[in-house]
């Protein structure tokens, strides 16, 4: 506990000082959102209609893009090649990474849904659930793109790579969370399509920092 | 080039207490006719060597001639093509977790993030290694550090980001430490001191082993020297 609180401490103070990592992707969430009622046309209805599928799609990519430096300094400077030797808390430094993964752009799109209402025409109640949609995909994005960063660390350019990785394991989720505000829209009952979402983040949430330490492993060797 | 080695008394090497249990007789690592191939190059082959505790393995020989690849193989990062590694009579998948919480693996890449401090890189790896925090100042300074604590390691020296990768070695209770190069970049003065704090760790009972093109100036009854030859 001690120890992953020591590593989470160390994680916010990068991002800190590298403001970039996650002021791009975040950036870039509003930019596109932005641009999508200039290229559509300011029509309210249909922004209101095309609303959850352009906030998950931007959502999505803004996410993959904070992704690929996720691992990439502390693999060039052999941080993570002697975490591995000294099978060090390895679990304690990716769940760190995880967690602050998802605070720097999970949770500022959490923040951001009132702005992104606005500009895209969203009611009240599909805010809600565009809230809780983002509030519980989120976190799997992050479980998700750290997967994948973690597979394509040794990866020269990984970018792209990552993206082809990670994308395919992203459409349940966009798949559902668009339903959820979809139904909201229509003012029916969505506790189902959160409810599966919940699922996939439980699932997720077991597996992946696992399979996260593994790749790292392998990463290495 | 063999260094020149002085028999210490051995009495004097009494006095410390040792915190590391020495099994007589047996070997603290051991690596049994090892095989390296790389980009269908035998770096080398039947290679065999013992480490004691209280030994230090300086392992030598040219660029390209597999040296970073056998303390890779040592530390348990790389397979081997062929043989085997033994810690305590065991082979490394058998003594997995006791073999990685004795080893202190410092690799060519020094594991100190630019972007850190010099004392947030010092407390991460106090946090990793599980040592409770102590007087991180008073190291820095004993390092010739003092003065340099709150800058990002990216402004310091190579030598000197060097000087704070090794700091481990102060703090890490740790009875084997495997070091690819650990004197790059260094000074004379913190060699020395190196080389000192070396001593001090052997003369506990600990084992190093170590690559560099420096000839050790140590003088110890336990140096050998294992040469890599470089082959085509």
């Amino acid at each position: 506990m001690v120890t992953l609180y020591r590593f989470t401490q160390r994680e916010l103070c990068l991002l800190a000082r590298q403001k970039a990592d996650w002021l791009n992707p975040l950036l870039f969430f509003v930019i596109v959102l932005s641009l999508f009622p200039l290229g559509v046309g300011p029509e309210p209805n249909l922004l209101r209609i095309m609303a959850p599928g352009i906030v998950w799609i931007a959502a999505l990519l803004s996410v993959l893009l904070a992704a690929e430096r996720l691992f990439k300094d502390d693999y060039r400077n052999g941080v993570i090649e002697q975490l591995v030797a000294a099978k060090q808390p390895l679990l304690s430094f990716v769940l760190a990474k995880l967690i602050t993964n998802w605070l720097s752009t999970g949770l500022p799109l959490v923040l951001l849904s009132p702005l992104v209402a606005l500009l895209l025409n969203i009611d009240q109640a599909s805010l809600v659930a565009m809230v809780f949609t983002l509030l519980l995909g989120t976190p799997l994005l992050s479980l998700l793109s750290v997967m994948g960063a973690a597979l394509t660390v040794s990866a020269d350019k990984g970018g792209i790579l990552l993206a082809l990785l990670i994308l395919p394991l992203y459409i349940p989720l966009l798949i559902f969370a668009s339903a959820a505000m979809e139904a909201a829209a229509m003012a029916l009952p969505y506790y189902g399509q959160l409810a599966i979402m919940l699922a996939m983040l439980l699932f997720a949430m077991a597996l992946i920092p696992l399979a996260v330490i593994s790749a790292l492993k392998l990463n290495v060797s | 080039m063999r260094p020149i080695l002085t028999v210490v008394d051995s009495q004097r090497l009494d006095i410390k207490p040792q915190p590391f249990p020495v099994l007589t007789g047996q070997p603290l690592l051991e690596g049994r006719a090892l095989c390296c191939i790389r980009q269908d190059r035998v770096l080398f082959e039947q290679q065999s060597l013992t480490v004691h505790a209280g030994e230090l393995l300086q392992v030598a020989g040219k660029n390209g001639a597999g040296k970073s690849s056998l303390l890779r193989i040592l530390a348990g990062l790389a397979q081997p093509d062929d043989g085997a590694v033994y810690y305590r009579q065991q082979t490394l998948s058998q003594a997995a977790t006791g073999y990685a919480a004795d080893l202190c693996y410092i690799g060519h890449q020094s594991g100190i993030h630019e972007q850190l401090t010099a004392l947030e890189n010092i407390s991460f790896w106090r946090t990793a290694s599980g040592v409770a925090a102590a007087d991180d100042f008073a190291l820095l300074a004993q390092l010739g550090l003092a003065g340099l604590e709150d800058i990002p390691c990216r402004m310091l020296s190579a030598g000197q980001q060097r000087r704070v990768a090794l700091a481990r070695l102060w703090f890490v209770k740790r009875q084997l430490w495997i070091l690819d190069e650990p004197f790059t970049a260094l000074d004379q003065s913190a060699i020395s001191m190196l080389q000192q704090h070396f001593l001090q760790h052997l003369q506990l009972g600990g084992a190093i082993v170590l690559t560099t093109h420096q000839a050790l100036q140590m003088t110890h009854q336990a140096l050998t020297t294992l040469e890599l030859a470089y082959r085509w």
